[in-house]
């Protein structure tokens, strides 16, 4: 079936006309019609528009010189601005806005020749860990337990581009990571899930979270095509001060590239959260695993130690609802988006626009940020918080003074039941563990599928790396995604059920 | 540490999210055990230890000419308003 192929094989079938851009469009707008009532990983889907750029790619096809992504299906987080197509960060405060603009990275990826199949779900604002916070409903997970029918999550934020890959309602998705938005999800639904260096991809048109940690990233099913997704992504932009002026190598070449020599660190730190859960001898076994697979690919392994990381969660919930409370002032009910009736004055406007707007995850963020940013709080929590941050970032510098890339688990446990929802916020904020130190250090990291735990759910591994070198976790992530040989597939995916 | 009552309403009109009792009660409940969460940063010695501002450690942010590279899209800029009169956006009253 045209959308069992992977990126790579569909632009090689692209090119040798085995089929064409049309067909491999609409095999993918058919399975995203077939599969969306239940799994809702898209908010908009866009099939005209994405029928008719098939039919142009085909053109170009024809023409040659096609540019890597002519002709191939992509689901795009609903926090990309993309000009003219409602873009939503799943809020109902911009639940019809219509960006003017398209964002730097989907422009790349359009003048890339992919195409775009629509708008995926995602926590509200990228608020979330379980895409239970969507104003759009939550999406269901397409993998389930063994002889168990509960619905369960796709992790999030980006929650919906996860389950649109998983499901083959998509060939690959953008998403955006803050704390783990990419690789948890990316767990979760037994995908690859790559959050660049900060700095590495534009942020521009994307809708902000908290600036100093978003970052978008490639989602897939193999590190091939993430790595074919990252090198069009990728990539300096004036309009993004933080973006960086750093050449972008062809980060295909570095997958099947030679491990032999290469260190890998273990940090010492990470197990114990594993050791407090139920779940965790699973993701002990699988990480074991890990190791052992690059050991034997000619890999160092080497313990190291990184004793800030304890710290890091809390450090992250303070600096970013900082950011967030700051970020979404904007949304105010007067230049954009939902305004609410009945107001009497401009402030009654602003409380009643937002109160209405927002969704409780997201006030609490924001009122978070702003309790922390606060006149006689900002010493004691928001710089102290910074300069925790400093010493997370000198943990990994120090770190990779002794080696090449780190290897740990991507979350604490596999895919949780919607009605297994922590009611204690902390606890939910526990799932990215392991995510948020790399982001809080702007560290590129990835998220491999290597294993099924005993209910037959996915399991990942995080793959971490210097800055700017996402060329050796991609090389260690193909390495270590061809010895796993994770070829299990979701229950629920086009072609086998609707 | 807890977070009292008038201390959550003052944040609440600080970041114009209108809140009603019953939802101020609740918000300061968990706010205060997010905080009482956050308190293990007190184990942390920070002596002399810097601020990390920003992310970017390997390149520094560059200028750029200071020059005009948008404009005259009044319309697309006004696309999205909730409401407006002519070329502007509108607000309740704010001069009795």
């Amino acid at each position: 079936m045209l959308t069992d192929l992977t990126i790579a094989q569909a632009a090689e079938g692209l090119r040798k006309k085995e089929f064409s851009a049309v067909e491999l469009t609409k095999a993918h707008t058919d399975a995203v019609e077939a599969l969306n009532g239940r799994v809702n990983a898209y908010i908009t889907v866009t099939p005209d528009k994405a029928l008719e750029a098939a039919k142009k790619a085909d053109s170009t096809l024809s023409a040659g010189e096609a540019p890597a992504l002519t002709g191939i299906p992509l689901g795009i987080k609903d926090l990309f601005c993309t000009n003219g197509v409602r873009t939503t960060a799943a809020s109902k405060i911009i639940g019809n806005f219509v960006p003017p603009y398209e964002s730097t990275v989907t422009a790349k990826l359009l003048e890339n020749g992919a195409i775009f199949l629509g708008k995926t779900n995602l926590d509200e604002f990228a608020m979330g860990s379980g895409n239970l916070t969507s104003a759009f409903g939550s999406v269901e997970n397409p993998w389930h337990r063994k002889d168990d029918a509960s619905v369960l999550v796709p992790g999030g934020s980006s929650g919906g581009s996860a389950a649109a890959v998983a499901a083959h309602m998509a060939m690959g998705a953008t998403g955006t990571d803050t704390g783990g938005s990419i690789r948890q999800p990316a767990a979760y639904c037994g995908i690859v899930g790559l959050k660049p260096t900060y700095g590495r991809c534009s942020r521009w048109g994307t809708i902000a979270f908290a600036s100093s940690l978003d970052q978008a990233g490639p989602m897939t099913r193999t590190v091939e095509d993430a790595a074919i997704m990252l090198t069009a992504m990728a990539g300096h932009d004036p309009k993004d001060s933080t973006c960086a002026d750093v050449a972008v190598p062809d980060y295909r070449a570095a997958c099947g590239r030679s491990l032999k020599g290469l260190r890998v660190g273990i940090p010492q730190e990470y197990d114990s959260p594993l050791m407090a859960t139920e779940k965790g001898n699973d993701i002990l076994a699988a990480w074991k695993k890990g190791a052992k697979i690059l050991e034997e690919a000619g890999c160092e392994i080497i313990d190291v130690f990184l004793p800030h990381t304890r710290y890091a969660l809390a450090t992250y919930y303070i600096i970013a609802p900082a950011e967030c409370s700051s970020n979404l002032a904007r949304y105010d009910g007067v230049r954009f988006g939902k305004r609410a009736e009945g107001a009497t004055s401009l402030d009654d406007l602003y409380e009643k626009t937002r109160h209405n707007g927002f969704g409780e995850e997201v006030r609490r963020r924001i009122l978070m940020g702003t309790y922390v940013l606060s006149a006689g709080y900002y010493d004691a929590y928001y710089l102290k918080a910074q300069k925790v941050r400093t010493l997370i970032q000198r943990d990994f510098t120090q770190a990779f003074q002794k080696v090449d890339v780190l290897l740990t688990p991507t979350a604490p446990t596999a895919a949780f039941a919607r009605d297994e929802k922590p009611e204690d916020p902390v606890q939910m904020y526990l799932n990215d563990i392991f995510t948020v130190p790399a982001s809080m250090a702007g560290q590129p990291a990835m998220s491999v599928p290597v294993a099924l735990d005993d209910k037959g759910l996915p399991l990942g591994l995080q793959l971490i790396g210097k800055h700017f070198d996402e060329e050796t976790i991609i090389a260690v992530g193909s390495a270590l995604e061809k010895a796993a040989g994770f070829t299990a597939r979701p229950d629920l995916r086009a072609g086998v059920s609707a | 540490m807890s977070l009292d009552l008038a201390t959550t309403r003052r944040i609440a009109k600080l970041a114009r999210i209108g809140l009603d009792d019953q939802e101020i009660e609740a918000v300061r409940a968990q706010l205060g055990g997010i905080l009482g969460w956050i308190e293990i940063l007190d184990e942390v010695d920070v002596e002399g230890v810097p601020p990390m501002i920003g992310t970017s450690t390997n390149a520094a942010l560059l200028p750029r000419e200071d020059a005009v590279t948008d404009g005259d899209c009044q319309d697309k800029v006004l696309s999205n308003a909730p409401d407006r009169e002519g070329p502007f956006f509108t607000v309740p009253k704010v001069v009795e």
